[in-house]
């Protein structure tokens, strides 16, 4: 009966103060946390505070940002995507083996490879997509099998080897550090954030992203097909696991059948910590940034203060659950105000 | 009279709708206590009460002697009180006897189930209700008046003193019925209470001693049911007053026809039916809930799948398999279940509104929120929604103003022809009227208009003529120089009568 317990008649809130304690509510409590852990690490644990360490965190929040971006769009349907951690080892083994290709110049091998990836992880993505609004399975099934099949399909790529030898310019590029301050793969993982906000709430796509996740019956009854959306989802999200694996050759400068272990959960998390609903309807993408970010900063926080290794999952763990516990708080907050 | 059951002045008010008003009652012990009344009358907040569902706002209930307020149904089932509802409530996946004894299994040391204890109680149980089974039978594997019988040795299991039966025999075949009014006939000489509520105005003669009948939430009568007919209770039911909030417009004129259902058939088992509506038309669509009429239009819509059946609009054949093609070629639905299906509760009126067609506010793909804003304020205004602004999520407006936003986001697309499905359903009285005349509107831009509802004089008061659905079938149209309630619901009845 949580339906009739609501007030019918919203507290009387002005339209402007209401934007505003929305905006406070929604988007900035995220930036505040990210602010307070930032502060906190910096006076207390040793080095944090340098150039060198905030370069490091940017170098490091490079790929689970950019597998955020696409993972945003999945849950924001409702989905979720437990795959891309092995689509995005399938597309480094496949991207590195186009690039090692000698019968080809260095451009040419490391735009093909850049095709190969994206298209290998935009048909995963797919097929997630595909199969699982054509039999109306959970995705979470669907995709828990697409992360063994990927993962399979890539100790058969890569023959079960790691790949080498990519070329130097591509090599060079992953270490450029642009100005002195912008880490060459974090301003790719920008740009892929930036396009995703854009797309969400500028575009009729990114519109009908939300009323599906909102509720798709409705939708349909609307006279539209909420499948069509969802799928692109999922595309979105394999697409968004391909960028991922050419950051992490540009990082690593290899391809790897065992690469991307557990970074569907990472991703998972940022998208959550974000202020993303895993029911669906709530969410933006400039969240799930700042929640790489906040989780990447307590990672290194935590390390440079001398937690162990055994203890720093912990404390991370810790963080998701108590993101998730505010989420409920923070959607009977916005309830009361609009 | 021993009252087991007595309720003075029972009331029971939900936001905008008396559900229960004033109700006074009491039942007999030992008596099979028939209760009648139209769709919305109160019966299933009255069997809410009793089953501790909801609590009365007003009034006391008392119960073999003692106040009886009931806080939860486990509260109710403790006390003596067992419901059977409609919507029968075992777990398939359960075995018979672990769903007669779920609440208090039989148990050995260290809370191991005693399956020996469990079956042979079951075993007895289900004898008393006539029903020769393996208690280890899984429940999914019966049938629903297997499944009726369990619910009733359930109550038995209890040791219940009054069972109330929700439209027992809706789903029944004759042996089915005669043999679940044996068994009916069986418990009452036992000395367990019944109070039993159905459609079926034929059937209650047969097993009942008195009748109560309720219309819109009040207690019309109690009588004893010797001497009565099936028309003095149809007359009961459905009062005299035609209330006076509906001016029908007689200078809007129907035109040519603007859509035509022929021979739609939903699937094997129901039968095909056809109907039109023309355009400037407003055809009122009678029927008892599950009579399929939702689903008549449901599957007329593409909303949900059907077998057969050509669907011509302006007297062009369409082919109509999902929603989205009824939308292209003008069809709009607003369906009976306005949060699930209607809105994006969550979302805000002006993304309410646009979502049938965001064409209209974008360009290349990019949204114009200018555009948006204007739209949707425009209509808001025309429909005199009430909304602290465009901005604000639907899920906090009443039911009169959500039910407002559907319509406004089926004007902005743009229709030819409408499907209303219960649109005033828990809509206050002033946003009814201003629908009402909206509607009128709409007829008079020659919009063709379907509009399904339970309450009668709602739709006498609005459409030029009524089709009437029953059991699936449309028994009969009405045209609106000869609507008469008595007519129309007699034949709403007319399939479930028939004995």
């Amino acid at each position: 009966m949580t339906e009739t317990s609501e007030p019918l008649v919203s507290a009387p809130v002005s339209p402007g103060r209401a934007k505003f304690l929305r905006f406070l509510i929604r988007d900035a409590g995220v930036l505040l946390a990210l602010v307070l852990i930032t502060v906190f690490f910096s006076a207390t644990a040793p080095y944090f505070a340098t150039p060198d360490n905030a370069l490091k965190i940017f170098v490091q929040i490079a790929i689970n940002t950019v597998l955020a971006a696409g993972m945003t769009f999945v849950i924001l349907t409702g989905g979720i995507d437990l795959s891309v951690g092995s689509v995005l080892a399938l597309c480094t083994v496949v991207g590195a083996t186009v690039m090692i290709d000698e019968d080809l110049s260095p451009t040419a091998a490391i735009t093909l490879s850049l095709l190969a990836c994206m298209a290998t992880g935009a048909v995963c993505g797919f097929l997630n997509g595909w199969i699982s609004t054509r039999w109306k399975i959970p995705s979470f099934i669907v995709t828990l099998g697409m992360l063994n099949m990927a993962a399979g399909a890539a100790r058969v790529v890569s023959d079960n080897s790691t790949i080498t030898g990519l070329p130097q310019s591509f090599v060079d590029f992953g270490n450029l550090i642009i100005g002195g301050f912008l880490p060459s793969i974090f301003l790719v993982a920008v740009l892929v954030i930036a396009a995703g906000w854009f797309v969400l709430r500028f575009t009729v796509f990114g519109r009908m992203i939300f009323a599906v996740g909102t509720n798709d019956e409705a939708v349909r009854l609307s006279g539209h097909n909420p499948d069509f959306y969802k799928v692109a989802a999922f595309t979105i999200s394999g697409l968004t696991a391909g960028i991922a694996a050419m950051v992490y050759l540009l990082r690593l400068n290899i391809g790897s059948p065992i690469a991307g272990v557990g970074y569907e959960l990472n991703a998972i998390a940022a998208v959550i910590i974000g202020g993303t609903s895993l029911s669906g309807g709530k969410g933006s993408i400039i969240g799930t940034l700042v929640g790489a970010c906040i989780l990447q900063v307590l990672s290194t926080g935590l390390q440079l203060l001398g937690v162990g290794d055994n203890f720093k999952p912990i404390v991370i763990g810790l963080v998701i659950v108590l993101a998730v516990i505010l989420d409920a708080y923070r959607e009977r907050l916005l309830r009361r105000i609009r | 009279m021993d009252a087991i059951l007595s309720l003075e002045g029972v009331g029971k008010i939900f936001p905008g709708v008396v559900a229960l008003s004033d109700v006074s009652l009491s039942i007999a012990r030992g008596e099979t206590h028939i209760v009648l009344g139209e769709n919305g009358a109160g019966k299933s907040t009255l069997i809410k009460l009793l089953a501790g569902i909801y609590q009365p706002d007003s009034g006391l209930i008392a119960f073999n002697g003692a106040a009886y307020q009931p806080k939860s149904p486990h509260d109710a089932q403790q006390s003596g009180i067992r419901i059977v509802h409609q919507e029968l409530n075992l777990l398939p996946y359960l075995s018979i006897a672990e769903n007669l004894m779920l609440e208090n299994l039989p148990r050995r040391a260290f809370g191991i189930v005693d399956r020996k204890a469990l079956n042979s109680r079951a075993v007895a149980l289900l004898k008393e209700v006539g029903l020769e089974i393996d208690p280890r039978t899984r429940v999914e594997a019966l049938g629903v008046a297997q499944m009726q019988l369990v619910e009733i040795a359930k109550a038995l299991s209890y040791d219940s003193k009054l069972l109330v039966l929700d439209e027992p025999t809706a789903t029944l075949t004759p042996p089915e019925i005669k043999r679940l009014f044996s068994i009916i006939k069986r418990l009452k000489a036992r000395g367990v209470t019944i109070i039993y509520i159905s459609h079926r105005l034929h059937e209650v003669f047969e097993i009942g001693e008195r009748v109560t009948v309720l219309r819109n939430g009040r207690l019309v009568a109690t009588r004893d049911l010797h001497g009565l007919t099936v028309p003095d209770l149809v007359r009961m039911m459905i009062g005299r007053d035609i209330a006076d909030e509906y001016s029908f417009d007689d200078t809007i004129v129907p035109g040519k026809i603007a859509l035509s259902v022929a021979n739609l058939k939903r699937n094997a088992a129901t039968p095909a039916i056809s109907f039109d509506v023309r355009h400037g038309e407003i055809v009122g669509v009678a029927g008892l809930v599950g009579s399929g009429r939702t689903e008549a239009m449901r599957a007329l819509f593409g909303a949900d799948a059907k077998l057969d059946g050509v669907i011509e609009i302006d007297g062009k054949p369409v082919a109509i398999t999902a929603p989205k093609d009824a939308v292209r070629h003008g069809l709009s639905l607003l369906t009976e279940d306005r949060k699930g299906q209607g809105l994006l509760l969550d979302l805000a009126v002006d993304k309410n509104i646009t979502i049938t067609d965001l064409s209209k506010v974008s360009r290349n793909g990019l949204l114009n929120r200018r555009a948006e804003a204007a739209a949707a304020n425009d209509l808001v205004g025309q429909l005199r929604v009430k909304a602290s602004s465009i901005e604000q999520a639907v899920r906090n407006l009443s039911g009169g103003n959500q039910q407002k936003v559907v319509l406004a986001k089926w004007l902005f697309r743009g229709t030819s022809t409408l499907i209303l499905d219960e649109p005033t359903r828990g809509v206050d009285i002033g946003a009814r009227r201003e629908i009402y005349q909206l509607l009128w509107m709409l007829a008079a831009q020659q919009k063709g208009i379907i509009m399904v509802s339970s309450d009668l004089p709602e739709l006498m008061g609005m459409c030029h003529r009524i089709i009437v659905f029953s059991k699936n079938r449309i028994v009969g149209e009405v045209p609106r120089a000869e609507f008469d309630q008595e007519r129309i619901l007699s034949l709403a009845y007319q399939e479930y009568v028939r004995p």
